[in-house]
C-alpha cells in the first residue's frame, strides 16, 4: 500500500495535470485550424424552448460563477485570504458559492431530464454529450459535497490547493500539501483534469470560442475581395 | 459619397401565380441536405394569412430589426448588454413548432406490409426522430385561405384597418388574397449582421449579398431573433445558421438565382443598384413617413457623372457601373417608383422590392357594374377587395400614399394599353389618366415593355462578379493548384 501510493499520487496529480493541459492545448488547437467547423454551441433551443431554459439558464449562470471564483482563489489566494479573516465575509462568500453550485446542479439535472424526455432532442444527442453529462454531474457532486462536508474551502483552497497548481505552473511540482486532502477533495481535482483533458473532444469547445469581438466591433460587418481602397 | 454596388431584386406581385415552383428549384439546389429540411430560404406566403414561420410579422413577439430609441437606432431583439445575459436562451426565438416538423412518409411500408385485407399505407415520419408523427403544419399550411378566420384573420398587418373594412376582407363574397414571394432582402442595414455575436455574418463588399462564415458560426441564434422577416434559419443538425445566398455560385458565373431562373411567372428582376453607403445609417432612424423616400435617395442614378466618378474612386468596377446603367430594378424602383420595399419600418433597409399587386374591384351588394367613365378614373383602386392600408402596411411602412402612387401607374398604363390594342379606352382618357397617374406614353411604353414582353435577358441583368479578385486576394494561388479546389472540404459533419 505504502508503494502504491506515491505512484498514485504522481499519477493523478503530477502526470495528470500535464497530460490534460496537453491534450486540451494541442487538441483544440488542432480541431480549431483542422475543423472549424465543428466549434459551435450546439444549441438546441430550437427543437424544445421551455424546459431548455429551465435547464440551461440556472446551469450556465451557476458554472460561470463557480468557474470564476476556483479561478479568482486560484489567482489571487492571498486575497481570498484577507477577505475570509472576517467570519461574517467568509459565511458570505461561502454560502453564495454553494447556491451557485447548487443553481449548477439543478440545471445539469434539467437539462439531462429534457435530453432524456424529449426525443426531437434526444435526436441531436452525441454518445459524447452524455459522457460530459456524466463528467460534469460527477464534477458538480463532489464540488458540492465538498463544500457541504469539508467547509472553508475557499480558505482551504487558498492554503493547499493554490500552492499546489502554482508549483505546476512554475515547473517545480509540490504535492505534499495536496496529499494530505481529503478523498473527496482529491477525487474532485482529478476530475477536473480528466474533463480537461475530455474537453477538446467534446462540445466543451464552445467555451472557447464565446463571444467578446461583439461589444468592440461595428454593428455592420463588411467582407472585401480586396479592400476598397486597394481596389482603386 | 461611398458608393457601392447592391445587387437587389423586384418581384412583381401582380404576375405571381403562386406556384411555388421558385421555392421547389431553391429547396432542391441548397436545402434538402439533413438538419435544412424545414427551411424554405424561398418561400410563398398567401396575403392575409400568418406567413412562415407564423406570425413573422409580429416583431411584439419575436422582437426582430431595428427600432430608434432616443432618436437612435438599436435592434430590437438583441442589444449588446442584452446579449451576454440572453446567449443560453434566447427569449424572443422561433422554435419549430414555429415552422413545422419536417416529414417524409414510410414508402417501404408499401412494399413491405404483410398480406391483409386492407391496402397498406405510407404513414408520415419525423425527418428529426424517425418516429411516426401526426402532420399538424407545413410551410404553406394557408395556401390559398384569402377569409380564413385561423389564417387570413390573424394576419398582423391587419392592424391599424377599421373593424368593417376587417370584416370586409373574411366576408365570402369578399374575400381575396394574392401571393407574397419571400426570399433573403440582403439588406443594407441588416439586422442579423448587427446581432452576431461572433461577427459570422457579413455583407460581401462588391455585391452586397449577406452570407453567414460556417466556420465562425457558433450556433448563439440571435441573428434567428433579429431578422425581421425570418430569413435566417438555425440548422439543428450542424449548429449552425443558415440563409438564403442569392445562388452567389450562379450569379458568378452569369446565371439568375434558381427561384428567379425557375419563376414561371416572369415576376422576378435582379440587377445592380449603386448606392451610398456613408448615409444608411441617417436614412435608417428617419421617422415612418419619410422612410421610403428615404431609402429611395440612398439609391444613386448610375448615368449621374458624379456618381460614375464616385464608384470609380471607390473601386467599383467599371463594368458593374455598366451593368447598373442597364439595371430592370433602378427602373422600378426609382424611375418608375412602382417597386416598394417590404415593412421598410423594420429599418433594416430591405434590397428586394414588390410592385404592389393589382385586386378585384369590391363589388357592392347591388351587383352594380363598374363605371369607368366616371369623373375619378381610380376610384377602383380606393375601392379595390385588398384595403389600401392593408398594402400600405405591407409595403409602405404604414403609408399609404406611396402605394396609392404604384398602383395608380399600374392602372393608368393598363388603360393606356386597351387604348392601343383593344380600344374601348379613347386616347383622351387614356392620355388623361397617365397624365394623372404622373407617367409618360413612353414610360407607359417602357412600363408594358418590362412587365410583360420582357426576356431572360431584359429581367436578369447580372453584372460580372470578378472573382478573379478573390483570388488574387489570397496570398498564394499556387497553394491549391492541383488540389481539389477552394474551402472546406471535410463535409459539414456535426461536431463531437
Amino acid at each position: 500500500m505504502a508503494s502504491v501510493l506515491p505512484f498514485a499520487n504522481g499519477l493523478f496529480f503530477l502526470v495528470f495535470p500535464y497530460l490534460a493541459m496537453f491534450v486540451f492545448f494541442l487538441g483544440t488547437i488542432m480541431r480549431y485550424r483542422k475543423a472549424p467547423f465543428t466549434y459551435s454551441s450546439f444549441s438546441s433551443q430550437f427543437l424544445e424552448n421551455k424546459n431548455h431554459f429551465w435547464g440551461l439558464v440556472p446551469f450556465h449562470y451557476g458554472i460561470v460563477a463557480v468557474l470564476a471564483g476556483h479561478i479568482v482563489a486560484f489567482l489571487i489566494p492571498r486575497g481570498i485570504l484577507a477577505w475570509n479573516s472576517k467570519p461574517l465575509r467568509l459565511y458570505v462568500l461561502e454560502v453564495s458559492a454553494l447556491i451557485f453550485g447548487l443553481l449548477t446542479l439543478a440545471g445539469l439535472i434539467g437539462a439531462i431530464h429534457r435530453r432524456l424526455t424529449f426525443a426531437k432532442v434526444r435526436a441531436v444527442t452525441t454518445p459524447m454529450d452524455w459522457i460530459v453529462f456524466v463528467l460534469l454531474l460527477a464534477q458538480v457532486g463532489s464540488g458540492i459535497y465538498v463544500a457541504v462536508f469539508h467547509p472553508w474551502g475557499s480558505s482551504w483552497f487558498a492554503a493547499a490547493v493554490a500552492p499546489y497548481l502554482w508549483s505546476l505552473v512554475r515547473l517545480n511540482p509540490d504535492l505534499s500539501f495536496i496529499v494530505m486532502l481529503p478523498l473527496a477533495v482529491r477525487l474532485h481535482i482529478v476530475m477536473a483534469y480528466v474533463l480537461i483533458g475530455v474537453a477538446p473532444f467534446t462540445r466543451l469547445v464552445h467555451i472557447l470560442v464565446a463571444p467578446n469581438p461583439y461589444f468592440w466591433r461595428k454593428n455592420q460587418v463588411v467582407r472585401w475581395y480586396r479592400s476598397p481602397r486597394e481596389a482603386a | 459619397m461611398n458608393v457601392r454596388s447592391q445587387i437587389s431584386m423586384v418581384f412583381h406581385l401582380d404576375k405571381c401565380i403562386g406556384c411555388h415552383t421558385c421555392s421547389i428549384a431553391c429547396k432542391n439546389i441548397w436545402t434538402d441536405r439533413k438538419g435544412t429540411e424545414y427551411m424554405w430560404w424561398n418561400n410563398v406566403e398567401t396575403k392575409p394569412g400568418t406567413g412562415f414561420p407564423t406570425d413573422w410579422e409580429d416583431q411584439e413577439k419575436y422582437r426582430g430589426g431595428w427600432e430608434l430609441h432616443n432618436g437612435k437606432l438599436r435592434l430590437k431583439s438583441t442589444g449588446k448588454a442584452r446579449t451576454l445575459f440572453n446567449i443560453y436562451h434566447n427569449p424572443s426565438m422561433p422554435t419549430m413548432d414555429d415552422y413545422y416538423e419536417p416529414w417524409t412518409y414510410d414508402y417501404q411500408h408499401l412494399f413491405n406490409a404483410p398480406a391483409g385485407d386492407d391496402q397498406p399505407t405510407a404513414r408520415p415520419i419525423s425527418m428529426v426522430t424517425g418516429d411516426l408523427i401526426n402532420i399538424e403544419a407545413g410551410p404553406n399550411w394557408d395556401d390559398d385561405l384569402g377569409g380564413s378566420q385561423i389564417y387570413a384573420a390573424n394576419d398582423p398587418n391587419l392592424k391599424g384597418l377599421s373593424h368593417d373594412t376587417q370584416q370586409q376582407l373574411m366576408a365570402v363574397e369578399r374575400l381575396v388574397f394574392f401571393y407574397f414571394p419571400r426570399i433573403c432582402n440582403h439588406c443594407l442595414n441588416p439586422s442579423c449582421v448587427a446581432s452576431c455575436p461572433s461577427g459570422a455574418l457579413y455583407k460581401r463588399g462588391e455585391d452586397g449579398i449577406v452570407l453567414v462564415d460556417q466556420k465562425r458560426c457558433r450556433g448563439w441564434r440571435a441573428c434567428v431573433a433579429a431578422c425581421p422577416y425570418k430569413k435566417m434559419f438555425y440548422n439543428w443538425n450542424t449548429g449552425k445558421s443558415e440563409k438564403c445566398i442569392l445562388c452567389f455560385p450562379r450569379l458568378e458565373t452569369g446565371q439568375a438565382p434558381a427561384c428567379f431562373h425557375s419563376c414561371v411567372g416572369r415576376i422576378r428582376y435582379l440587377g445592380v443598384l449603386l448606392y451610398d453607403a456613408s448615409r444608411i445609417e441617417e436614412v435608417a432612424s428617419l421617422p415612418p413617413d419619410k422612410l421610403i423616400e428615404g431609402q429611395r435617395s440612398l439609391i444613386l442614378d448610375p448615368r449621374d457623372p458624379a456618381v460614375i466618378a464616385a464608384a470609380r474612386a471607390n473601386g467599383v468596377h467599371e463594368s458593374v457601373v455598366e451593368s447598373a446603367q442597364k439595371s430592370p430594378v433602378y427602373r422600378f424602383v426609382k424611375d418608375w417608383k412602382l417597386a416598394l420595399p417590404p415593412h421598410l419600418e423594420y429599418r433594416t433597409l430591405p434590397m428586394l422590392f414588390y410592385v404592389p399587386p393589382m385586386s378585384p374591384v369590391m363589388s357592392t351588394q347591388t351587383n352594380g357594374s363598374i363605371d369607368h367613365v366616371s369623373e375619378d378614373l381610380f376610384h377602383d383602386i380606393e375601392e379595390a377587395r385588398v384595403p389600401m392600408k392593408f398594402l400600405a402596411n405591407l409595403f409602405g411602412a404604414g403609408e399609404e400614399a406611396p402605394l396609392r402612387y404604384a398602383l395608380r401607374k399600374q392602372k393608368a398604363v393598363r388603360w393606356y394599353r386597351r387604348f392601343k390594342t383593344v380600344g374601348d379606352v379613347d386616347e383622351a382618357t387614356a392620355l388623361r389618366m397617365l397624365r394623372e397617374a404622373d407617367c409618360t406614353p413612353a414610360e407607359a411604353d417602357a412600363i408594358y415593355e418590362l412587365t410583360s414582353l420582357c426576356t431572360f435577358d431584359d429581367r436578369f441583368v447580372i453584372p460580372p462578379m470578378h472573382r478573379e479578385e478573390a483570388i488574387q486576394m489570397m496570398e498564394d494561388p499556387l497553394e491549391h493548384k492541383q488540389g481539389v479546389g477552394f474551402g472546406f472540404l471535410s463535409g459539414p459533419k456535426r461536431g463531437m
